[in-house]
């Protein structure tokens, strides 16, 4: 094929990595940016978020779109009720001590996992997209659903960004990240802010799930590479920076695709890689962030 | 960290060197290999506390240097020949090098950035290593053949297949690191790192080259670690780029974190409840991983410092 | 939950529908059972313990389970028929999470505490590598179904054997003459970017080039990857076969976005069933692979030409015409490698009985009669067909098939001869001492 339908694949394929990895991340960077809590079992909520979609699809049936409209509804709502239990079980108990929380979400990450091979079992189960439509290109063919994927995120990444800059609700978080102490002296819950940043952030995860589950299938290990690829995206982006995050899920979906490109596949994710970590090593703030308090 | 009682502290880590000594003789077989191999894994907790117990930096990518150890020896065993000995040296020697680069880079960072940077460095190392499968066997790894696994002394020679052999070299190793580890803990330089850990500025303003100093304990925490990858190729026999992944990253932060960061014997005692916690569980149901999960919360509910860190907090005052 | 001491009730003999459905009984039990199985038996002497090391957790999970019905199938027809060598066989369970490390433990588990006479079942090639050292240091008969050449390639050890399905170098050889005669000349490799890969990149191209075709690209992706399309405009445009060997999670977006990518104007595809195993090859998005062409081992759907024993077999096993599960079409089975652990189980019971075997402290004969081996029949020990084995290397190789897709399900176009899967043997594993 030549260089430029070449590139023009690459780039869709990447902004289709970069818009799924930008609502996982920016779930991971509210946890992390709020609550100071490194959530390893954010995978894990992705994972639910994809076995639950397929769960709610299959016993719904009919035409596909009506599972997954379904799917797209409840699955991230009882993520988010899970994520909210284990909040109040024991993060809270644990006074979100940075350690003590990593070791607990951990544990978590077990016990979902288990739960979810032992309940959901081990195979990759296909969830059926809403529509098929294959967009023909003069030199190829691709997915209409993929390109609805990129336009569901954005907009989400948009309702988000307005929730969080325009409404009360994000003031309080924003006022609870930047110092809890004194948000606790105005008054602010800052309890019930935690635990419904972390349900927030959960849900999220479960957002995305559902929207690439048509795409790439349900297994109960599928948690591991988004959870990977969100802290990168989330510090690079910057500490607490919904801009910075949705630009470093662009910069790594996209150089992840175009990279590829050139070199031998893995050799490009070793350039990949290699290159986003000395962005952070040059950059410790990340790209958006403001120097580390 | 209390400065009372240095001879108690020499007489426990004395006493838990021979208690294991002696356990060696009673132990049934199977939990005699499987403290064998707890052994050599608790020397890569010990060299992860090392880093994120005194220094309070937490890697999530200290599987890149027991690998590099791993390999390092494994490797110089399988294609260049090197007897075991020689072949330990130089995997420790890898894991120091390595140390020393990523050091110079990470440690431009800190907090949060250290832990991503540390992490991507190991995917990487992890990438290299499936990269180059014709050398390292990728993602099947390699065997170590069993005829090359022979310690040699001039004429007696020591099998490292053979059980008893085999537990007294882990041993060894882990009495050595053990007691270098409480030394260092012990000596000005141990108490630079915790100063560095519980305020770098005031640490930087009383004179002491932070970054040197972190970098020394970078260095020191990824030949430990490597020791570890080096001993485990030798006496176990395999390499493979599993010891390589994200997994072996976060395992020893959990053992240290379970025994108790900053502890000397914390390592060990974490090490020994995680395997023996799946040992016994897996016993009884297949779905282990969701009592491990369930044990884990638990112990960070009611011992929030870690097993050994909870007993020193509220009895043993003495414990280093 | 089942009764477990009707696991293996000594009164039915021979493999009936009741048996069978008993079997998937005993298969689901043990799927559940906590860490191992027991069951009653009255007699005096002790049972042979065969220690099951299987993939319950990570990423081979999905075959674990399926392992494990065919052993207890296996198990259960074994003991009707009389044990080895008039003493019951007993299975023990423990799960190696996928994972070398691990596996190496639990073959010193196996070894020292549960003191069983044999290992047995192993699949993901890592951990074969990785447990092999334990198997040659306890002195402990390890025979894997894991299809690798690794067991071939003699770089193991002397304890490690593959007696009952053929491995993947062999496989390979044998697809490449039908490739070449009858699906196209010029040749797209798609593979994993690790060692099962390997395989297929090293050896398809000089046979294929012995057929006077040729591999006209070779596309690696990395072990990590979940989504394919930005390498698909690597695939030349004078392509006509694509030979596609995907393994994992990720197969099921592999073959849709090959299918999105191509549309209805595709070249050819030839696969490997690995992709697909446990997988319904109904499942939205694999249309696309209608009247394309698989390798399989032994044939996922049932044939009209099936022989009586592979009757017997899917039934005692408990898999329908469809090759899902009795009584649950969505449980698919990964048939195209499960049989292995039929036959060598029926491999361990012949080489027991020929060597007397009578306990640990036999161990050494048990593997100069395993290695004394010549061939296995066709038959109801070894339903998938006649196979010969090369002591020498610890290997056998058997018929291989290859599968069109049609209608939604897969039939059998063409049986391979042993014959075009034989090689030049690497080394000699009875050179080296017991």
């Amino acid at each position: 094929m030549h260089f430029g339908p070449h590139l023009l694949l690459a780039a869709l394929e990447g902004l289709v990595t970069s818009a799924v990895l930008a609502l996982t991340a920016l779930g991971l960077s509210l946890v992390f940016g709020v609550m100071r809590v490194v959530n390893v079992a954010h995978g894990e909520f992705f994972m639910l978020g994809a076995v639950l979609a397929w769960a709610i699809t299959t016993a719904i049936g009919g035409h596909p779109a009506l599972g997954f409209l379904a799917a797209l509804v409840i699955s991230p709502l009882i993520v988010g009720g899970i994520a909210l239990v284990a909040e109040r079980l024991v993060l809270r108990r644990l006074d979100y001590n940075p350690e003590a929380t990593i070791v607990a979400t951990i544990g978590m990450l077990y016990i979902i996992q288990q739960l979810a091979l032992t309940f959901y079992g081990p195979e990759a189960r296909p969830v059926e997209p809403p529509f098929t439509y294959r967009i023909l290109l003069p030199w190829f063919g691709y997915s209409g659903y993929k390109l609805s994927v990129i336009a569901t995120s954005a907009l989400l990444l948009v309702a988000t960004w307005l929730v969080l800059t325009r409404t009360r609700i994000g003031l309080v978080m924003r006022a609870t990240q930047y110092d809890s102490e004194t948000a606790q002296a105005f008054g602010i819950p800052v309890d019930r802010v935690y635990g419904g940043v972390f349900a927030l952030g959960a849900v999220l995860a479960a957002i995305a799930a559902v929207l690439i589950v048509p795409i790439s299938q349900a297994h109960y290990l599928m948690g591991q590479d988004p959870l990977l690829l969100s802290f990168i995206v989330v510090i690079i982006g910057g500490l607490g920076s919904l801009r910075g995050t949705i630009v470093a899920a662009l910069l790594i979906g996209m150089s992840d695709g175009i990279i590829s490109m050139f070199f031998s596949p893995t050799l490009a994710k070793i350039i990949a890689t290699l290159l986003v970590a000395m962005v952070l090593v040059f950059r410790p703030q990340g790209l958006f962030g403001t120097a580390a308090r | 960290m209390s400065e009372a009682s240095p001879v108690k502290a020499y007489a426990l880590h004395a006493g838990v060197i021979a208690f294991l000594f002696v356990l060696s003789f009673v132990l049934p077989a199977y939990y005699h290999g499987l403290l064998a191999r707890i052994l050599v894994l608790a020397v890569f907790a010990m060299g992860y506390n090392m880093l994120f117990g005194y220094v309070g930096l937490l890697s999530l990518g200290h599987a890149m240097f027991f690998s590099v150890g791993l390999y390092g020896a494994g490797l110089a065993v399988i294609h260049l020949g090197w007897s075991v000995p020689l072949a330990f040296l130089g995997g420790i020697a890898c894991g120091a090098a390595l140390a020393v680069v990523i050091g110079l880079l990470a440690l431009r960072t800190t907090g949060v950035a250290f832990m991503i940077v540390t992490m991507m460095f190991a995917q990487v190392f992890y990438l290299v290593i499936l990269y180059f499968a014709s050398w390292t066997g990728g993602d099947q790894g390699m065997v170590v053949p069993q005829p090359a696994r022979v310690l040699t002394f001039g004429a007696t020679s020591l099998d490292l297949t053979d059980p008893t052999v085999r537990y007294m070299t882990a041993l060894v190793l882990f009495s050595v690191v053990l007691l270098i580890t409480l030394a260092i803990v012990r000596s000005r330089y141990g108490r630079v790192l915790v100063a560095i850990r519980e305020n770098e500025e005031r640490t930087r303003m009383l004179g002491y080259n932070t970054f040197s100093n972190k970098l020394a304990a970078i260095v020191v925490s990824g030949a430990i670690c490597a020791a570890s990858g080096a001993a485990y190729a030798l006496l176990f026999g395999y390499v493979g780029s599993s010891f390589a992944s994200v997994q072996y990253s976060i395992l020893p932060l959990l053992w240290v974190l379970l025994g108790g960061a900053a502890t000397t014997l914390g390592p060990l005692i974490g090490t020994l409840f995680m395997y023996y916690v799946t040992d016994v569980t897996s016993a009884y149901t297949s779905a282990y991983l969701l009592i491990v999960g369930i044990a884990l919360i638990a112990l960070v509910l009611f011992f929030p410092k870690g097993i050994l860190g909870s007993l020193r907090q509220r009895w043993l005052g003495w414990l280093p | 939950m089942t009764d477990k001491n009707g696991f293996f009730d000594l009164s039915t003999t021979g493999l009936t529908r009741r048996t069978a459905l008993k079997g998937l009984a005993a298969g689901a039990g043990l799927a559940v059972a906590p860490g191992f199985v027991r069951y009653a038996q009255a007699q005096s002497s002790a049972p042979i313990k065969i220690g099951f090391q299987s993939h319950r957790t990570g990423i081979g999970a999905a075959y674990g389970r399926w392992y494990e019905k065919t052993t207890a199938a296996a198990v259960k027809a074994i003991n009707a028929a009389g044990g080895i060598n008039g003493r019951q066989v007993e299975v023990i369970i423990e799960d190696d999470g996928t994972d070398p490390g691990r596996g190496a433990e639990m073959v010193g588990k196996f070894a020292t505490q549960h003191k069983t006479d044999i290992v047995f079942g192993t699949l993901f090639s890592h951990v074969v590598i990785g447990s092999a050292p334990a198997a040659g240091e306890n002195k402990m008969p390890y025979f894997v179904v894991s299809e690798g050449h690794h067991v071939a390639s003699t770089k193991l050890n002397r304890y490690v054997f593959q007696p009952g399905i053929t491995d993947v170098k062999s496989q390979i050889q044998s697809m490449a003459p039908w490739i070449a005669g009858n699906v196209g000349k010029k040749v797209t490799m798609i593979y994993p970017d690790f060692a099962f890969g390997y395989d297929h990149r090293d050896y398809l191209p000089p046979a294929l080039k012995a057929q006077g075709a040729d591999v006209i690209a070779q596309i690696a992706i990395p072990p990590t990857e979940s989504s394919f399309t930005k390498y698909f405009p690597q695939i030349p445009a004078e392509t006509e076969v694509i030979y596609h060997v995907m393994v994992g999670p990720a197969v099921l977006t592999f073959v849709k976005e090959l299918g999105e990518f191509y549309g209805s104007n595709r070249p050819q595809l030839f696969g490997f069933i690995d992709s697909l195993e446990a997988t319904d090859i109904n499942s939205p998005g694999l249309e696309f692979l209608d009247g394309s062409h698989f390798w399989e081992g032994s044939p996922r759907y049932a044939q009209p030409d099936d022989s009586d024993a592979q009757k017997a077999y899917r039934a005692a096993v408990g898999i329908d015409d469809n090759g899902a599960a009795v009584g649950d079409a969505k449980d698919v089975s990964t048939a195209a490698h499960m049989f292995g652990c039929w036959e060598t189980l029926y491999v361990v019971k012949k080489a027991m009985e020929d060597a007397g075997y009578k306990g640990p402290e036999d161990r050494a004969k048990l593997v100069e009669a395993t290695e004394a081996l010549t061939a296995f029949a066709e038959g109801p020990e070894h339903p998938q067909g006649p196979k010969t084995f090369n002591g020498k290397i610890h290997q056998c190789f058997g018929i291989q098939n290859i599968s069109k897709v049609e209608g939604g399900k897969l039939k059998v176009v063409h049986k391979t001869k042993i014959e075009d899967g034989l090689y030049e043997a690497e080394g000699d594993y009875t050179t080296q001492a017991l």
